[in-house]
């Protein structure tokens, strides 16, 4: 019973007013975990949006959040990329840091290595954008807490199967 | 051809038209005024003015479970809704077909705190099957087709769809519901057909099988209950029914065990607990059936036929499951028992049934009588045999009286049986029994009522009258909240906090206020003539019986005990302390 499993799931919905909250209300209703949620449209023309969900529990209650995701109305797909076959995930964070002089260049050097971008700059502070796996961007921010990290924005986990086959 | 033009109160109702609805139960208010003048301007649709909002809900599910159609109910924005809100909840939970329309303020006044403004579909949408708010005139004859397909389709349930005043005033196009298929929405209900063999195979070798059947079957409509009627005896296995199950499978016949659960039969559970496969059809393995979940039917392969994919492996897991509609799935595991017609182990099943026998053996649903007073079980008993022969419907409060009529009331059909069963809902028997007449004017419909949840709606008796509706309220009066009383004694040390209700009105004079006829029954002697005159007189009717008052409900299975640790009687109760996780639990 307490092998807790984190699965990312696809989520694939008509894009009409409450689906959102329909879904989030599932999870906060029935007590189940959301580690990271994004929603975005994917297909205008069908009115499709997609929501990825990172979320843990056991296997019994993974099942759950599947068979009561797909009984919501609106829901038209889901598919659990944990277990359906390789998939890549990834997440988007930008990351300000506030510091001068050495500590400056070394949060400069650390970001080139990780290969964040810095798109903000002002004299005393950096934004960075990094993109990659959610323990990537938690390496990052925590090198990051010693040389003046004011602030963090994350997009949560997307994710895609791989190959060539569609939702 | 140009489509005619009507304002979207006249497509609401056009709508309903083409649904079949014949009847809706609902109350005016400044939101649906529109709505109320295109119902004024027609006579195809019923309306029936309820007196409060929640028992238009409970009216509806009353109409739908009787009658195996939808449930239609129309009320105002803001209260009007917010009341309406229980009986949701109440039909979400017994997967009761009902659709809801819900008044609302004008579109362009939504959010600023207008005048009897809720936000419906934010407070429903937890308590519905899926709700709609209509924010576009060409959406609306789209989404009141789509509100009946998905109330009725998979697992029934409610479903509302909100109304601007707006909406319901401008004019737009009526389309039929020929014209719209469901994007999406597609429930399986036939199952596979490796899954029927395997089902077959495991049914067909059993030794100590149990048939475990729910409202699951009920819903799939009468022919559901035809067909497991005709599997269970051609097998011969012994059979037991949920609360919501009750009429499934006929009562009267030897191999039905009687239900199973907290108070359930002794011979229910314990075949429950020793059975080595179970065949569960339509019900969803609820904690008041299975008690102790670590203890539940311990040795069993369970098979689970069930239309709704999120009940499987929910609380119990299980062997075989199958995902599909009863009345489809029963049908094709009798094709595929007749086809393979197998030899099932009579040796086995002698030993099974013999033990089974011996539990029956115990008439676990014994009582004593003593003196002239009134025993609640009694009262239920003759009731049952004085209706048993004619054209009948039983409607239940919540608490003892409901177990009670559950235990000595028996059902031989389906949609017979109209209880609130998931949620409990105190005060849904009377409103529910008035929407049970509407369906069947000519019927006897009776509900069975305890006097605590019969004061929660009673304002419904005033509705019953208006439209000369011949319900029968059968009142089991102990002046406590019977089931809190009966949990106070067994688990709180006899205190009892706030469960007895002073100052009950004179149920006699209440009924003769709201142009009923108050009988009443206070000594045992009585019971039969009250019976009798109850049921040859015209018009509605409140029999308030006075039972005793000490009655306890049982067998019982304590909350987080095991179906092999039921109590049987007063005698039972110091044997089992109840455990500090059980105390717990609901």
């Amino acid at each position: 019973m307490s092998d807790i499993e984190r699965h990312t799931i696809s989520v694939l919905v008509a894009n009409e007013a409450g689906v959102l909250a329909r879904v989030i209300g599932l999870f906060s209703g029935r007590g189940y975990n959301i580690e990271s949620l994004t929603v975005a449209e994917v297909d205008p023309s069908n009115a499709l949006s997609k929501i990825t969900v990172v979320t843990t529990g056991t296997p019994m209650i993974i099942e759950q959040i599947k068979a009561q995701l797909e009984r919501l109305v609106p829901v038209r797909k889901v598919v659990d990329l944990t277990t359906e076959g390789p998939a890549v995930e990834r997440e988007l964070a930008l990351i300000k840091v506030k510091s001068r002089g050495e500590k400056r260049v070394e949060s400069l050097r650390i970001a080139d290595i990780f290969r964040a971008r810095a798109i903000d700059s002002t004299n005393g502070s950096f934004v960075f954008e990094i993109s990659g796996t959610t323990e990537k961007l938690n390496a990052f921010i925590r090198l990051m807490e010693p040389l003046g990290l004011v602030d963090v924005s994350r997009t949560g986990v997307v994710a895609i199967a791989r190959g060539p086959g569609g939702l | 051809m140009p489509r005619r033009r009507m304002n979207g109160s006249q497509i609401v109702i056009k709508a309903l038209v083409d649904q079949g609805v014949d009847t809706i139960f609902g109350y005016p208010g400044g939101a649906v005024l529109p709505l109320y003048d295109a119902i004024f301007e027609q006579n195809q649709i019923k309306h029936i003015l309820v007196r409060q909002e929640g028992g238009a809900v409970h009216m509806a599910e009353g109409y739908a479970r009787s009658s195996g159609k939808v449930g239609v109910v129309l009320v105002t924005s803001g209260p009007g809704a917010t009341n309406a809100v229980t009986g949701l909840a109440d039909a979400l939970m017994d997967s009761i077909p009902v659709v809801c329309l819900t008044g609302q303020v004008p579109t362009h006044l939504i959010g600023n705190d207008a005048f009897q403004e809720a936000d419906t579909t934010g407070i429903t949408r937890p308590c519905t099957k899926h709700n709609y708010l209509v924010k576009s005139q060409e959406d609306l004859p789209r989404v009141m087709h789509e509100a009946f397909y998905v109330a009725q389709h998979g697992r029934p349930g409610p479903v509302v769809v909100d109304l601007p005043k707006d909406i319901l005033m401008g004019e737009g196009a009526y389309r039929g519901p020929e014209e719209f298929e469901h994007k999406s929405y597609r429930p399986k209900t036939r199952a596979d057909k490796a899954d029927i063999e395997r089902a077959v195979e495991l049914i067909a070798g059993a030794k100590r099988p149990l048939f475990y059947c729910g409202g699951g079957v009920i819903n799939a409509g009468p022919k559901a209950s035809k067909l497991l009627t005709r599997l269970i005896r051609l097998t011969g296995y012994p059979a037991t029914l949920t609360l919501m199950g009750l009429g499934a499978f006929p009562a009267s016949d030897p191999q039905f065990l009687g239900m199973l659960g907290m108070h359930g039969n002794y011979e229910a559970n314990l075949a429950m607990h020793e059975c080595d496969v179970m065949i569960n059809i339509g019900a969803r393995f609820d904690d008041r059936v299975t008690g102790r979940l670590a203890d539940f039917s311990p040795g069993s392969t369970k098979i689970h036929v069930d239309i709704d994919p999120s009940s499987i492996n929910k609380n119990v897991q299980v062997d075989l499951p199958i995902v599909g509609d009863a009345a489809i799935v029963l049908d094709q595991l009798l094709k595929a028992w007749k086809a393979k017609d197998p030899t099932p182990d009579r040796k086995a099943l002698k030993a099974w049934w013999a033990k089974i026998e011996q539990w029956r053996k115990r008439d676990c649903l014994r009582y004593r009588q003593s003196g002239k007073i009134i025993k609640p079980q009694y009262a239920i008993q003759r009731l049952y045999e004085k209706t048993k022969d004619r054209d009948v419907y039983i409607t239940t409060e919540v608490g003892q009286h409901q177990m009670w009529a559950a235990q000595f009331y028996k059902f031989e059909g389906p949609n017979r049986w109209l209880t609130s069963g998931g949620l409990g809902t105190m005060g849904y028997g009377l409103p529910a029994a008035i929407g049970a007449q509407v369906a069947h004017p000519k019927s006897l419909v009776i509900d069975i009522a305890g006097e605590a949840s019969f004061l929660m709606n009673i304002q419904e008796l005033s509705t019953a009258a208006q439209y000369r509706l011949p319900v029968k309220a059968f009142i089991i009066n102990n002046q406590w909240m019977g089931m809190v009383r009966q949990w106070q004694e067994l688990m709180h040390g006899g205190r009892y906090s706030e469960s007895y209700t002073a100052a009950l009105p004179d149920f006699v004079k209440v009924a003769e206020s709201f142009h009923w006829t108050g009988l009443r029954a206070t000594e045992q002697s009585q019971v039969d003539d009250v019976i009798d005159e109850m049921i040859a007189t015209e018009g509605p009717v409140i029999a308030d019986i006075a039972v005793d008052q000490a009655e306890n409900c049982f067998p019982m299975i304590p909350s987080g005990a095991a179906h092999n640790e039921m109590l049987l009687g007063p005698d039972d109760e110091a044997v089992t302390p109840i455990s500090e996780e059980g105390m717990v639990l609901v």
